[in-house]
């Protein structure tokens, strides 16, 4: 029985709650307990391997965790099929049968997701320029990437994860992703989740960021609050190693007497690039490329160390 | 318009310059509609949620106010108020760099008048 409490929109699209998957001795999640705020793009940042793609697959009831609990949108995925008409998973390894064309994968889609807009992947089957007689069976990685582009953004489903959205595609047709991205979610607000190892070009996009490395979460924050503990400064190394003192320098290094340091600061207040540039040193926020790269590195050295 | 350069500021601040810088340089007149958020999102790449953000910034100032239904607009008066606004924080962000950099330099403040003197004509 649905009670009125089921009915009311869920704060959180997904939530999981200690989540571990273990395959023999090897964990490829390790107890990750993450929200994801429902309304937001969200960024799920971490290294190939890192365990993005089994959370996703759990959160979307295609593979079972070996302990703790999802929810979607409140309720548990599982033989749901309230919650999972609520998904759309664009897995980066989709395959198709062997003679399915475009059309066949978008009448699928179309009798899967209940908010599926049919003239919108008519449009973007045409921007994307991918051929309608050709048998998918023979598509590059880079159509393919963009069949799982037209089918995640026309599917307009509550919650869409795209895990490697862009994997084989070219400038072109990367920018087209994010334009259509950006004006559908402007028009249509729902709660998108970018998987991936590339960042840098949807990081301002991204409104909120999880950073996950080696199964276990590193990271869960607001971006914006990210952006203003998250920098990088510059000068004589004197003068760098005063102003990081105390604080969590994820990389230094020197060149001659200079230093350049990246810095996650704890409280997003602190306002490091300031106090650096008084101090007569270069600051700057730390691209979320290089944050992800510094933080991610530093975390496999330290795993080595403990070792 | 021009590209959007990371400084370390919140994004949504470096957008409502953005549209400051335009309303200034009168490349967005007064009385003249700004483009929409989605148009803001998609041309600096950032998310339609930012952007709007940026555009309320100025609406709370009222710098830009709002058509309900058909978009944003530029205030009459904008243009003057940020003008002066900018004067008034045109030493903080020109002069004190200039001033540190020249100090570095062994630029002694008589010399650095001297030079803006020269260099600066026409």
């Amino acid at each position: 029985m649905m009670t009125v409490k089921d009915r009311t929109q869920a704060a959180y699209a997904l939530e999981a709650d200690r989540l571990t998957k273990s395959y023999g001795a090897q964990k490829a999640l390790d107890g990750v307990s993450l929200k994801l705020e429902a309304g937001l793009i969200h960024g799920l940042l971490g290294r190939n391997g890192a365990g993005k793609t089994t959370l996703m697959s759990i959160a979307t009831a295609q593979l079972f965790a070996t302990s703790g609990e999802v929810r979607i949108f409140g309720q548990q995925p599982y033989e749901n099929r309230e919650a999972l008409s609520k998904i759309c998973f664009i897995k980066e390894s989709q395959r198709y049968p062997d003679m399915f064309h475009v059309e066949d994968v978008l009448a699928t889609a179309r009798a899967l997701y209940p908010n599926w807009d049919e003239a919108l992947a008519g449009e973007l089957v045409e921007s994307f320029r991918l051929p309608r007689r050709k048998k998918i069976k023979g598509f590059s990685r880079g159509m393919l990437s963009s069949v799982g582009i037209v089918v995640g953004l026309s599917s307009r489903a509550e919650l869409t994860l795209f895990d490697e959205p862009y994997l084989g595609l070219d400038a072109v047709a990367r920018s087209l992703f994010y334009d259509r991205l950006i004006e559908d979610y402007a028009e249509h607000p729902r709660t998108v989740v970018l998987s991936t190892h590339l960042i840098d070009e949807v990081s301002r996009l991204l409104e909120a960021i999880h950073v996950i490395d080696g199964g276990r979460l590193l990271l869960s924050e607001d971006a914006e609050s990210l952006r203003s503990r998250a920098y990088r400064v510059s000068g004589s190394a004197a003068k760098v190693d005063a102003v990081t003192a105390g604080r969590r320098v994820l990389r230094r290094e020197t060149i001659g007497g200079s230093a350049v340091a990246s810095v996650l600061a704890g409280e997003p207040g602190e306002n490091g690039i300031g106090r650096a540039r008084e101090a007569g040193l270069e600051a700057e926020p730390l691209p979320l490329q290089q944050l992800i790269v510094d933080l991610t590195a530093h975390a496999a050295r330290g795993k080595e160390e403990s070792a | 318009m021009s590209f959007l350069k990371d400084d370390g500021r919140p994004i949504f601040q470096q957008i409502a310059e953005k549209i400051e810088d335009d309303i200034v340089d009168g490349s967005l007149p007064e009385e003249g509609q700004a483009p929409s958020t989605t148009h803001f999102a998609q041309f600096y790449g950032i998310n339609p949620a930012t952007a709007a953000k940026g555009v309320n910034l100025l609406v709370d100032q009222g710098i830009l106010y709002k058509k309900r239904g058909i978009g944003m607009f530029v205030a009459e008066g904008a243009r003057e108020r940020l003008m002066e606004r900018r004067r008034e924080q045109f030493y903080e962000q020109y002069v004190v760099p200039l001033l540190r950099e020249a100090e570095k330099l062994g630029i002694d403040s008589g010399r650095l008048a001297a030079i803006i003197q020269e260099k600066g004509r026409g």
